[in-house]
């Protein structure tokens, strides 16, 4: 009895010191936070992806909270609707952006872009590009060991083993732009999120001349400018021998997709423009890639 | 056949070692101390010792096919490696059950939870002798169908622990050269070094660790010996590196790659620690043999002694 | 015998099959590719234009600021062009292509072949001069050797280490160029010593190569070379390192990065390098050309040429009888830190001192296993660094820790993943952990300044 009373006594005692000491410490290192931190935080979506620019999401809501003025930061993942309900939680205006979704410009498959060189190094993107162009002969294109793959938080990425390229998955992309810092070669781009997840770019980063990029690959683009002349709202430019289709200004006419003559122009959920009557002299693309890109040449 | 280029970042040749040749001859430098524990305490010694390695690599093929889900490593031996030393680790009376449950024991929680070779923090066959040791100790400490007219019924540890004295009656030659009570492969401690000879003569290891465990072990029994008089000063520490597991342990045991330190500095703090511990279980301890015991605190502590023990940085003093 | 202090390998030398083949010349090719980067440091910019003709020695890559190097035409001819064309690993960059028409050099280059020993040049001049003929660390590094022997102000040269070790197995080049162009690197060592004041250089050669050593002291006895020692050190894989060839040689070691050699008194040049020297200061001849080797097991000739550069892989491979079938490595240097090649169409360039065709088994590497923590990796680091750490944190991309771990200490020797028993890439991704934390550190330096 007298150890029972002796236990209990001791603990109690314990327990009511280190209460008291507990109590003095947490009011000399009490740090104060503006309790709508943790309001914000719980607002965003919690994928810590460090798509914001910052550490994770904790970091963005005391800076969403801290700063005046907030129109520079902005979730991708969470998207405007939840920005627009956070600024108007805090009093503040949000950035006006419309969805983004992550694009992976190379369309270099196994059958148009062929092995030149057999690799036996490390499989990572990132140790291949230390070195050499990688497995074909163009530099631009995708290498295909997945640097991207492992740095999407969101399994949107994978690779495709029948054509070697990484393939998005556009609803599950939250265009955090991990993918664009991954990629050894530049490859991705946040592109306008068109509705239906339609999409319209131009499939090919190669900066070289159009017999060059012939000899790597097939399905590249050659700088012939087509497109460009075709084009009625004038959202392609041709730079370095390489087109570029501008989101913002193109109208998803798909005008410029059937002019292509290596079929370098890819879309999305959308169906091509039926030929034109004046074209059956072109039967396949690819004869026409060839002719087209000798009249490069010369 | 056509010309295909490879590429690949250099280096582009490879020195030709390979985890397998490691393994394989770790197993061919604990061959001696079977041969040896096979002569003195029976056929049984290869029944026990085929058991447990026939069940460790079943449980880590079972393992990694059925339960993590990928390529069984079985190849590599090192699941031979544990099995043999788990066995050497046992009395040759143990029923073969046990061997078996030490088995699962030291590949299915000391290996493979952990993720298996290379990832384990203990050395696996200590987890499974430790584990049986607590488990079975009345089988674990039956000496008895050991040699009939060596000192019967307890280890020679066991009975100098309490009587030191002893230590100036016991015959050498024969602890040498595998006469005395033990686990099945610690014995010999002849067999043990021609092994160890060979392990740092194929550069499998190094010196570094079972020499710091070594000298301890015998600078700190010489000491206990002076302060009784003196008269031991030679027999105790001569003793202590015979009897029991200190062979078995600081050079196959220890030197255990995934559980030992990286650097040569960490690896002679690690040897010194295992030493210490070792002789403060047998000396001051309830355990007769504190060898395996030493060995595995010290494996907890490899990762703090790799975070401090770096090597030297060229160019610095 | 000295060595350097800590680390290193033992892989198999394999020099027998083209130590004993005598250095010969190689036909002129009818076109060549010269790039314009063949140096650490900014490209040379093209002086020529499409149609110009040139001579043998003539300018036709001007250097681009003081960390950059000449490039001279090593054939007589007519430009072609003047376009990026795909390096050895495929890396499009800019080159002169060169159409041959016989063999006609500039007049200012002395062509005789006997020695010209006296050299009364002031050590400005010789700079100048080196400068001027584009010579470039021909060992593999391609660093400006103009730019090494400018001492900095305030520090002061003692010993001048010749490095003539070349620990890359397969390589011969150095090995015949002491050999047979003994009395030439003598010379060269001379103009080097004068060059940045020093009374004495060490020339640094493994004792696999007994005859160069004794063949390297007969000449320094005979004709009464002063200041120079030959000294023999024990084989072992990176001796022929900067650092590890100081320490060798000297005993010190050179504090780590950014410290540079001249910290502790010393300056590297390679034996090659320092016949080129001897040729631009002397003959008045740029670096044109430069001794390679060719070898591999299964080539069916192996051959030590002396070829100008820009002569293309191809035209070389087919004077060996070509590739052989099957697997093959084809290696800009040594296997143990050459480059693979993957366009054989690619110019020789300065710093290929070796062409070598692995094949059959050994060009595969072995299957990946798990890390055993072996710790071999760690005692064969001639840098005292953790291989497995570096590898695993770049790996995960914790470049910060990686730079706390001195990851950019590491000179990509190999010894790593050479010894590593489970055949893990280790170099593979301290190389990119390297590259990025040397990256960061650059961004750091310039974000404070």
């Amino acid at each position: 009895m007298n150890t029972l009373l002796l236990t209990v006594l001791t603990l109690s005692v314990l327990g009511i010191v280190l209460a008291v000491i507990l109590y003095f410490v947490a009011q000399k290192f009490k740090v104060y936070e503006d309790p709508r931190i943790d309001d914000v935080e719980k607002m965003l979506p919690g994928a810590n992806c460090g798509g914001c620019g910052f550490a994770g999401c904790r970091a963005m809501s005391e800076a969403l909270v801290t700063r005046d003025n907030i129109a520079s930061l902005f979730c991708p993942v969470a998207g405007g609707d939840t920005m627009k309900s956070i600024a108007s939680f805090l009093g503040k205006t949000a950035a006006e952006k419309s969805p983004m979704v992550a694009t992976m410009r190379c369309g270099g498959t196994c059958d148009k872009r062929p092995k030149v060189n057999h690799y036996d190094g490390a499989l990572n993107c990132a140790v291949v590009n230390t070195f050499y162009v990688g497995e074909s002969a163009c530099a631009f294109g995708c290498i295909g060991y997945g640097d991207c793959v492992s740095a999407c938080k969101f399994g949107a990425l994978h690779i495709n083993h029948e054509t070697g390229l990484v393939e998005v998955d556009a609803d599950k992309c939250t265009a955090c732009g991990a993918c664009v810092k991954a990629c050894p070669k530049g490859l991705f781009e946040l592109r306008k999120k068109w509705p239906k997840n339609r999409a319209i770019y131009v499939a090919c980063r190669s900066k070289n001349r159009g017999a060059v990029v012939m000899k790597a690959c097939k399905a590249g683009c050659i700088g012939c400018g087509k497109c460009e002349k075709v084009c009625a709202f004038g959202a392609i430019t041709i730079d370095n021998h390489l087109a570029y289709i501008d989101p913002e200004k193109c109208k998803l006419c798909r005008k410029c997709v059937n002019e292509c003559p290596t079929g370098a122009i890819k879309i999305v959920n959308m169906e091509p423009l039926p030929k034109e009557p004046k074209a059956p002299k072109t039967p396949a693309p690819e004869a026409t890639a060839t002719k087209d890109n000798k009249s490069v040449e010369a | 056949m056509a010309t295909r280029l490879f590429a690949a970042p250099s280096p582009h040749i490879h020195g030709g070692e390979s985890t397998k040749r490691i393994m394989l001859d770790v197993v061919l430098a604990l061959l001696p101390a079977l041969a040896v524990s096979t002569y003195v305490l029976g056929l049984r010694v290869l029944l026990i010792t085929a058991v447990s390695v026939v069940s460790c690599v079943a449980f880590e093929y079972l393992i990694a096919r059925f339960l993590l889900r990928r390529e069984a490593t079985i190849c590599d031996l090192s699941a031979v490696v544990t099995g043999v030393l788990l066995a050497f680790n046992l009395p040759a009376g143990i029923p073969w059950w046990i061997v078996v449950i030490g088995a699962l024991v030291a590949i299915g929680i000391g290996k493979m939870t952990y993720g298996g070779l290379g990832t384990n923090p203990f050395n696996p066959a200590l987890t499974g002798r430790i584990f049986l040791l607590m488990a079975y100790p009345v089988e674990m400490t039956d000496w008895t169908t050991s040699i009939p007219d060596a000192l019967s019924g307890s280890t020679m540890l066991a009975e100098v622990k309490y009587n030191p004295a002893l230590a100036s009656e016991l015959n050498f030659t024969e602890m040498f050269g595998g006469y005395m009570n033990g686990s099945m492969g610690e014995i010999s401690a002849l067999a043990l070094i021609i092994g160890g000879i060979y392990l740092l003569w194929r550069r499998v290891i190094t010196w570094h660790i079972p020499v710091s465990i070594l000298l301890t072990m015998a600078l700190i029994a010489m000491f206990y010996a002076l302060g009784f008089g003196g008269s031991l000063v030679y027999e105790l520490p001569l003793f202590h590196l015979l009897a029991g597991g200190a062979l078995l342990g600081a050079i196959f045991m220890a030197t255990d790659y995934s559980t030992s330190p990286m650097t040569h500095k960490g690896m002679i703090i690690y040897g010194v620690g295992i030493g210490v511990i070792t002789m403060v279980i047998r000396l001051w301890g309830a355990y007769p043999e504190g060898m395996s015991f030493a060995i595995f605190i010290m494996n907890a502590a490899t990762p703090l002694i790799n975070k401090y023990c770096k090597p030297k940085r060229f160019g610095t003093k | 015998m000295r060595t350097f202090p800590i680390g290193g390998i033992h892989p198999q030398d394999n020099k027998e099959w083209s130590k004993d083949k005598a250095i010969e010349v190689l036909e002129l090719p009818n076109e060549v590719m010269i790039p314009m980067i063949q140096h650490i440091g900014a490209p040379a910019t093209p002086i020529v234009a499409k149609g110009d003709k040139v001579l043998v020695g003539q300018l036709i890559g001007q250097a681009v600021g003081f960390v950059s190097a000449n490039i001279h035409s090593p054939i007589s001819g007519t430009v072609t062009s003047v376009d990026a064309y795909p390096n050895g690993q495929g890396q499009r960059r800019m080159m002169i292509v060169i159409k041959r028409e016989g063999d006609e050099w500039l007049e200012s280059i002395d062509r005789s072949t006997e020695l010209k020993r006296e050299c009364r040049l002031q050590p400005t001049e010789i700079i100048e001069k080196i400068k001027r003929a584009g010579v470039v660390g021909l060992g593999g590094a391609q660093f400006p050797t103009h730019v090494k022997l400018s001492i900095p102000d305030g520090q002061r040269a003692e010993v001048l280490v010749i490095n003539g070790v070349e620990c890359e197995p397969y390589l011969t080049s150095d090995y015949r160029n002491m050999l047979e162009r003994g009395e030439m690197l003598l010379t060269g060592v001379e103009i080097l010593m004068r060059a940045i004041g020093v009374e004495r250089a060490v020339i640094g050669v493994e004792n696999n190569k007994p005859d160069a050593i004794k063949h390297l002291r007969d000449i320094i006895s005979r004709d009464n070379y002063r200041g120079i020692e030959v000294m023999p050190l024990k084989l072992r894989y990176p001796q022929g390192g900067e650092k590890q060839l100081i320490a060798a040689v000297t005993g010190r070691q050179i504090a780590p990065p950014p410290a540079l050699p001249i910290s502790e008194g010393a300056v590297v040049c390679n034996v090659s390098s320092a016949i080129a020297v001897y040729e631009a200061v002397q003959k008045d001849k740029p670096l044109i050309e430069r001794v390679v080797t060719i070898t591999g097991k299964e080539l069916k000739s192996t051959h030590n040429y002396l070829a100008r550069f820009g002569t293309s892989l191809d035209f070389i491979l087919d004077h060996v009888g070509g590739l052989p079938e099957g697997d093959v490595k084809l290696l800009n240097g040594g296997p143990m830190m050459g480059r693979s090649i993957v366009d054989t169409s690619a110019p020789l360039i300065k710093g290929c001192s070796g062409i070598t065709v692995l094949s059959g088994q050994s060009v595969a590497r072995g299957k990946e296993g798990a890390c055993i923590k072996c710790a071999k990796c760690v005692s064969v680091c001639p840098m005292g660094l953790e291989p497995y750490l570096l590898s695993k944190l770049a790996k995960l991309q914790k470049w910060d820790i990686a730079e706390e771990h001195n990851t950019i200490d590491c000179i990509e020797c190999g010894c790593c993943s050479y010894t590593c028993p489970s055949n893990l890439p280790l170099l593979d991704y301290i190389r990119i952990g390297k590259q990025t934390v040397m990256t960061n550190i650059r961004a750091r330096a310039a974000a404070k300044k």
